[in-house]
């Protein structure tokens, strides 16, 4: 952590949110400081995906306050755009751009957000795909990619934009099982440089390994804020117990 | 085929006259049909309220309504004097910016909704993403409709002969005047069509081709 004077990387303070009657984020509090990474689990339902979405404001919130590096998220318009910039977004389901290739994917936002010229991202973005090991897959297209192999084009895509801060939304729950650990292990040296990470996720052994702070949300309220060790080994709460119980067990 | 034959320069004038009609007013309602369509899928209510607003009164007003109005009624209105060509175009132009409008939305709704997200997740503004992104994609799948909008328009530019304006649908007329078998003539008609609409298909066929992308 750094200096205790600057304001944290996500700031999320009575956070209410609601799909109809549903409501799925109750008085949601959560500060990420710089550098951390934060790891929310909880059962399918418990509002965390939700929560990881409305940080960018893809899903708008009803009260509260959201801050991304101090600043409160604007209307949608020029001013959100400007802050999306500096928030990487990783999918669940990839969502690369289906008619570019690989390395115009990771080109595209730079270009036409941040006016880099075309060269000059190129040359980042073969950096980049390098970094996470698919470079020889540059020039091919997202569908001709395995998955493990588009979710860290995604990453890269991300990264591309130098964001402040990563937001994963369950990045490996769409991978068969022997692609989960290529991309976790970019997640992994991700945290291991300093990227600040909120990261939406199923994957216990990142958790404890990668993951400064675990979250548990059930029904929409955060439960449980610790330690991995404190979270894994004596949870607190029932509804933790319980959650625990169900996937350690098997 | 005398008919043709006396009548060959006739003939040719004519449907040169028609595929002008024809090229003009495709580029001016795909560009404006695409427009019409960034209107109704943008955020902004207004701007939908007036795409919808417009599709509902094109696409529901009968063609010859339309001409009916630039060449009769707008003048009456006194703003810019237009010719009975100019009128034409613009009124098969408007027309079919709607129909455009509607296919190209279509082709919006087939891009899943995660390509949007995507975009707006790295700071794309809603230009940016329609440009780069959706439109892209989106015009992929609306080739074989659009073709088929492209065709109603080819054919549609004989409405045009209701209001003296001289092309294809016309030729109709010089042939009676010069006491030609009109019905004969009318054949020679149709084959023209089908010659300028088989090209259509053909270009269908490539962009279908090229642009045919696994997801």
């Amino acid at each position: 952590m750094t200096a205790a004077s600057a304001p944290p990387m996500i700031r999320v303070a009575g956070v209410d949110k609601f799909f109809g009657p549903l409501h799925v984020l109750k008085n949601v509090q959560l500060e990420v400081p710089k550098g951390q990474v934060v790891v929310v689990l909880g059962p399918s339902g418990s509002g965390k995906s939700t929560l990881c979405r409305t940080i960018n404001r893809l899903e708008p919130i009803d009260s509260g306050v959201i801050e991304v590096d101090g600043q409160p998220l604007p209307a949608e318009g020029k001013e959100l755009a400007r802050l999306r910039a500096d928030v990487g977004m990783v999918f669940q389901s990839f969502n690369l751009f289906a008619h570019k290739t690989i390395v115009e994917n990771v080109m595209l936002a730079p270009t036409k957000v941040r006016k880099t010229p075309a060269a000059e991202a190129r040359k980042t973005a073969m950096e980049l795909l390098e970094r996470v090991g698919i470079a020889n897959q540059a020039d091919k297209f997202p569908a001709q990619l395995s998955g493990g192999q588009q979710q860290r084009a995604a990453i890269a895509r991300a990264l591309a934009m130098k964001p402040k801060v990563m937001l994963f939304d369950e990045p490996t729950s769409a991978l068969d099982p022997e692609m989960v650990q290529e991309v976790l292990d970019v997640m992994t040296g991700l945290a291991k440089d300093g990227m600040t990470m909120l990261v939406v996720t199923h994957e216990m052994g990142f958790a404890r390994k990668a993951a400064d702070r675990v979250i548990f949300m059930s029904d929409g309220e955060v439960v449980e804020d610790s330690t991995p060790e404190e979270f894994f080994s004596a949870p607190k709460s029932n509804r933790a117990k319980d959650f625990l119980g169900k996937i350690l067990t098997h | 085929m005398s008919v043709l034959t006396n009548n060959l320069d006739l003939f040719l004038r004519a449907f040169a006259q028609t595929l002008q009609l024809f090229a003009i007013s495709a580029v001016l309602s795909l560009v404006l049909g695409t427009f019409l369509a960034a209107l109704r899928v943008s955020p902004v209510p207004v701007f939908r309220g007036i795409g919808t607003l417009y599709v509902t009164v094109l696409r529901n007003t009968p063609l010859t309504l339309v001409f009916v109005f630039f060449l009769f009624a707008y003048p009456l209105l006194e703003i810019v004097k237009i010719e009975p060509y100019t009128a034409a175009v613009v009124s098969l132009s408007l027309y079919t910016a709607a129909f455009v409008c509607e296919v190209v939305r279509s082709g919006i709704n087939t891009v899943p909704v995660g390509q949007a997200e995507a975009s707006r997740a790295l700071g794309l503004t809603f230009v940016q993403m329609l440009g780069n992104v959706v439109l892209p994609q989106a015009l992929r799948s609306v080739v074989p409709p659009m073709t088929s909008t492209m065709i109603a328009l080819l054919k549609n530019t004989t409405v045009a002969s209701g209001f003296a304006v001289f092309q294809a649908g016309t030729i109709r007329d010089s042939l009676s005047e010069q006491g030609e078998n009109v019905l004969l003539g009318l054949l020679w008609v149709a084959i023209g069509f089908v010659v300028l609409v088989m090209p259509l298909t053909y270009v269908q066929q490539v962009f279908e081709k090229r642009w045919s992308v696994a997801r």
